[in-house]
């Protein structure tokens, strides 16, 4: 059981990371785009968008643990 | 464009892992044991190739578009990581990576490790140099994977990643130290914006959406990107000097 715990931590820690928040609005935004794309709206526009948001929330949050 | 673009990206993220590699190998060859850490090295390196192996094949079945949702999607939440941790340093809000100071911790570490012998290797300079490998390699395999996957060219991918692996490799033994002068922070900003671009373009199309221009508005993605990491590294300057 602790060797499956460890195995999961590790990938979770791969790709996820310490800011679970930043993979989680990822998913969201894939989500949203597909849900557009399949009422008619051609959203290429939403992820560049969004990732730029994620990654300015994520940065801010990280910047205000380390001060 | 694109098998430039992909061959770049492949061979920078591997340069930067291998050149972490490389310290740790050092670091357990020199100080305990070089036949121990090599075969750590030469382990890792089996274990990494059979990972490759099964998954590369496994994954050309998976549906392209399925594919590319996943892959991208993976890479984004993967690149994100290394931007963010580039941007926080290039900003001051984090300490920069230091390839000397590591290989100094590792080798005092290993200097102070209790001597262990088994199946006549130096136990802990072999798990030092098979770990440390494996580690940074799993993210070299990661990366070739998706890369080389969603972009139907692993072969290319692979091809990055190899031209990194024996420039390491070769300066490494030229050197007979950990690469200090590899503008790493640097390289890690680059990879971040690399993968992040790579995932924000395949994930839309998984998702079903289509690029104006299709790839040929991978270099706008990619500008995008680049603009808004730099944008984030002079707003967080600003704060620090507010905060200072």
């Amino acid at each position: 059981m602790r060797r499956i715990r460890a195995f999961g931590h590790f990938w979770w820690d791969f790709i996820v990371g310490d800011d679970w928040r930043a993979a989680a609005g990822v998913v969201i935004a894939i989500g949203v785009t597909a849900l557009l794309v399949e009422a008619g709206v051609d959203a290429w526009w939403l992820m560049p968008v969004a990732v730029g948001a994620v990654l300015w929330l994520s940065l801010r949050r990280a910047a205000a643990v380390s001060r | 464009m694109t098998a430039g673009f992909l061959i770049a990206s492949a061979f920078l993220a591997s340069a930067v892992e291998f050149v972490e590699a490389l310290t740790i190998v050092l670091a357990a060859g020199i100080t305990r044991d070089w036949r121990s850490s090599l075969t750590g090295l030469g382990a890792a390196t089996i274990v990494l190739a059979a990972i490759v192996a099964a998954l590369g094949p496994a994954l050309t079945l998976i549906p392209i578009d399925v594919l590319r949702i996943i892959v991208g999607g993976l890479l984004l939440a993967f690149g994100l990581q290394w931007l963010r941790k580039a941007i926080l340093r290039a900003s001051g809000f984090k300490a920069l990576h230091d390839e000397a100071e590591i290989f100094a911790r590792e080798q005092a570490e290993a200097r102070a490790a209790g001597q262990e012998e088994r199946a006549g290797l130096d136990w802990y300079a072999f798990t030092l140099s098979f770990k440390g490998v494996l580690l940074e390699g799993l993210e070299v395999a990661f990366i070739v994977i998706t890369f080389g996957s969603a972009q139907g060219r692993i072969d290319l991918a692979a091809l990055g990643a190899g031209i990194a692996l024996v420039l390491v490799a070769v300066v490494g033994v030229v050197v007979r130290g950990p690469l200090t002068r590899v503008p790493e922070n640097s390289l890690k900003f680059a990879v971040g914006v690399m993968l992040t671009t790579f995932g924000i373009f395949w994930s839309t199309e998984g998702a079903g959406a289509h690029w104006p221009g299709d790839n040929a508005s991978l270099p706008g993605v990619l500008a995008f990107v680049v603009l808004i990491a730099f944008g984030a590294v002079a707003l967080l300057k600003r704060q620090r000097v507010a905060l200072a």
